[in-house]
């Protein structure tokens, strides 16, 4: 059989796609490295922008914003995974249960949820409570969001391990407890850190759902960005965005590369 | 004396499924014993229960007198060697064959020392700071054999672990482990649905099919003297023809033989009526004396030995064994022949 590549006008297509999907992050890549003021026209290689960023009069606003996405970010996806390994371990390890089906349902069903109708349910649900909006209704919600991501990566490696590394651990006089830390846990680690990875960058990266419930005041980066470019797009917003795309592009390959090096060694 | 291991009256549900009908075995201390039987009539679930990753539905297992029921895999003084090993992916060879001592608390110095040992045992003091997907498949095995008896279990456990390896190293491991069985004086319980690993190298061993124990015995034991059609036929080649039993008394039979000839032979049953008659192959010499007269239909060189093919009267397809000597001349397929039954060769089974 002839591979894909050999249909007609796939090169067009390829070609297509790659520039749709790139070509806007390319741009703005490189115009962050504009050194005149105006955002189209190009005024040599500079870094001015990227300094106005940490020392411009909008440096102290984008430093809360990126601190409080970093913070939330970081325990978030921590807490996201603690969950989803143990949702993992109870789905792969735990045996028939009632309610098994049901539970898988439960825990991947944000994925398909869309994103707004989550962002609005969840605003409701902590306006009805009487919880406040501010930074700990967004680490709630990003808390519950990022679990779907975190289970997939951890719950797939799971999948392939086999019970017999448990078993022999057993087997070798080792308590329930040893055999989950000293076998089944270094075995599920890169599933585990790729898991994590990826809730954070989902996290990081989250506008939506921030937006409805980080009440007035309450920045994370996405929203300041988003802010800032309300009053006109200036290039540092550019020198910002290429920032988050650099740290995700870094995390995302980090997952790639855990999850890769995992599989020599099931 | 205790036995080693004690199943009494064991059955195993698995739902709607019994995979184990009243298994009643007695495994002696320092005892090379073997499970033997077809794929899915028991072995591993049997071994596992022992090993104690599966509970046991009704019945009791003892281990040393002791009803181990409520114990842990870990609180057993009982290694398993895997079927496919399962040696810790992340962990050295050393540290995969020191994770038992570890286990139990005996400190780094002694442990690495011990696993060195073992190691040096399995001839593989060499690769002990590799990991073990650096390892082929027969030196995997020797490295899972070490590591269940480095922490000197009192019973080794052993499900299939040949079945991976090529026929030459296959038959080298097995002198392998019956020396080393011999050198430490653990009771090996062996699983396999290999007859020949099974009767070279056992002291005793349980022939199973479909959940049931159908014989105990050693090798002899059960190739001589098979108590049934099922035994008579895993173990070894026979040749099993339905005959009228004339008569039966303390455990020998008259039995007719296709053609009107009769025998008398051991008899496995006490039952008068038709029963089955295995007769082994390599019993039975072509002679003018004969039992029974058959034609030839061909005649397979084996090597060793000739394997002739022919048929009853009547049509019955039969076998039997000539050695692959030079003063023997096979005959042409097609010629009439008598066949004698020796000694021994003959035996009425039980159904
Ligand atoms: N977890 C289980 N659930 C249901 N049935 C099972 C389970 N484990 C084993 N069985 C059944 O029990 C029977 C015995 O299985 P077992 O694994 O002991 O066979 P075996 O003799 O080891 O076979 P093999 O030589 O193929 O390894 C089989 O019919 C099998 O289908
Ligand atoms: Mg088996």
């Amino acid at each position: 059989m002839k591979g894909v590549r050999h249909y007609p006008g796939f090169l067009a297509m390829t070609i297509i796609c790659l520039v749709v999907l790139y070509a806007p992050l390319a741009v703005v890549a490189v115009y962050s490295f504009n050194g005149s003021t105006s955002i189209t026209q190009w005024g040599g290689v500079s870094l001015r922008w990227y300094g106005d960023v940490f020392t411009g009069p909008e440096a102290g606003r984008f430093g809360q914003a990126a601190w409080n996405s970093l913070t939330i970010a970081l325990i978030a996806s921590t807490a996201a995974t603690a969950i989803a390994t143990a949702a993992a371990l109870a789905m792969i390890r735990g045996g028939v249960f009632r309610g098994r089906q049901a539970s898988f349902a439960l825990i991947n069903l944000p994925l398909m949820v869309p994103e707004i109708v989550i962002a609005v349910s969840t605003l409701i649900f902590f306006s009805t409570i009487g919880l406040t909006t501010g930074y700990l209704t967004i680490l709630l919600a990003h808390l519950t969001f990022c679990i779907p991501f975190a289970y997939l990566p951890i719950a797939a490696r799971l999948e392939g391990i086999e019970g017999h590394y448990e078993q022999a651990a057993r087997d070798l006089y080792a308590t329930r407890a040893q055999a989950f830390r000293l076998i089944l846990l270094p075995l599920m680690m890169p599933g585990i850190v790729s898991g994590w990875l990826l809730a954070f960058i989902i996290s990081l990266d989250d506008f939506i759902i921030t937006n409805f419930v980080k009440g007035a005041g309450m920045e994370t980066l996405p929203t300041a960005i988003f802010g800032s470019v309300k009053q006109g797009i200036k290039p540092n917003i550019m020198a910002i965005s290429t920032l988050m795309l650099g740290v995700s592009v870094l995390f995302v390959t980090a997952a790639y590369l855990i999850n890769r090096k995992g599989q020599k060694t099931p | 004396m205790t036995a080693a291991v004690d199943i009494h009256e064991a059955v195993k549900r698995y739902g709607s499924v019994t995979a184990l009908h009243r298994v009643d075995l007695s495994i002696s201390d320092n005892e090379f014993f073997t499970l033997l039987g077809p794929s899915g009539c028991g072995k591993t679930t049997l071994l596992r229960m022992i090993a104690g990753f599966e509970d046991v539905t009704e019945g009791e297992v003892r281990l040393f007198g002791e009803n181990i029921a409520r114990l842990e895999p870990n609180r057993r003084p009982v290694n398993t060697v895997f079927q496919h090993y399962a040696l810790f992916p992340h962990m050295t060879v050393i540290e995969n064959v020191a994770f038992g001592l570890k286990m139990k608390g005996v400190d780094a110095a002694t442990r690495r020392g011990r696993a060195g040992r073992m190691l040096d045992m399995v001839h593989l003091s060499a690769f002990a700071d590799r990991m073990p997907d650096q390892l082929s498949g027969g030196q995997q095995q020797r490295v899972a054999l070490a590591r269940a008896l480095a922490p000197e279990p009192k019973v080794l456990l052993l499900d299939e672990p040949l079945s991976a390896l090529d026929l030459k190293l296959r038959q080298a491991m097995r002198v392998e482990l019956k020396q080393l069985q011999q050198d430490t004086g653990i009771t090996f319980i062996f699983v396999t649905h290999d007859q020949e690993e099974a009767l070279t190298m056992s002291d005793r061993i349980a022939v199973m099919s479909e959940g049931r124990v159908q014989q105990v015995g050693t090798a002899r034991d059960i190739y001589e003297a098979p108590v049934n059609r099922f035994v008579a036929d895993f173990i070894g080649e026979t040749n099993l023809l339905e005959v009228d039993v004339a008569r039966v008394e303390g455990g020998t039979a008259e039995v007719v033989l296709p053609g009107g000839h009769r025998i008398t032979c051991p008899s496995a049953t006490t039952a008068p009526g038709r029963h089955h008659l295995s007769i082994r192959p390599e019993r039975i010499s072509l002679s003018a004396e004969a039992d029974l007269t058959a034609t030839v239909d061909r005649v397979v060189y084996l090597g060793t030995d000739l394997q002739v093919m022919v048929r009853l009267e009547g049509g019955t397809p039969f076998s039997l064994r000539m050695q692959n000597a030079a003063r023997v001349s096979p005959p042409e397929p097609g010629a009439t022949v008598g066949l004698h039954l020796e000694e021994g060769a003959a035996r009425l089974l039980a159904d």
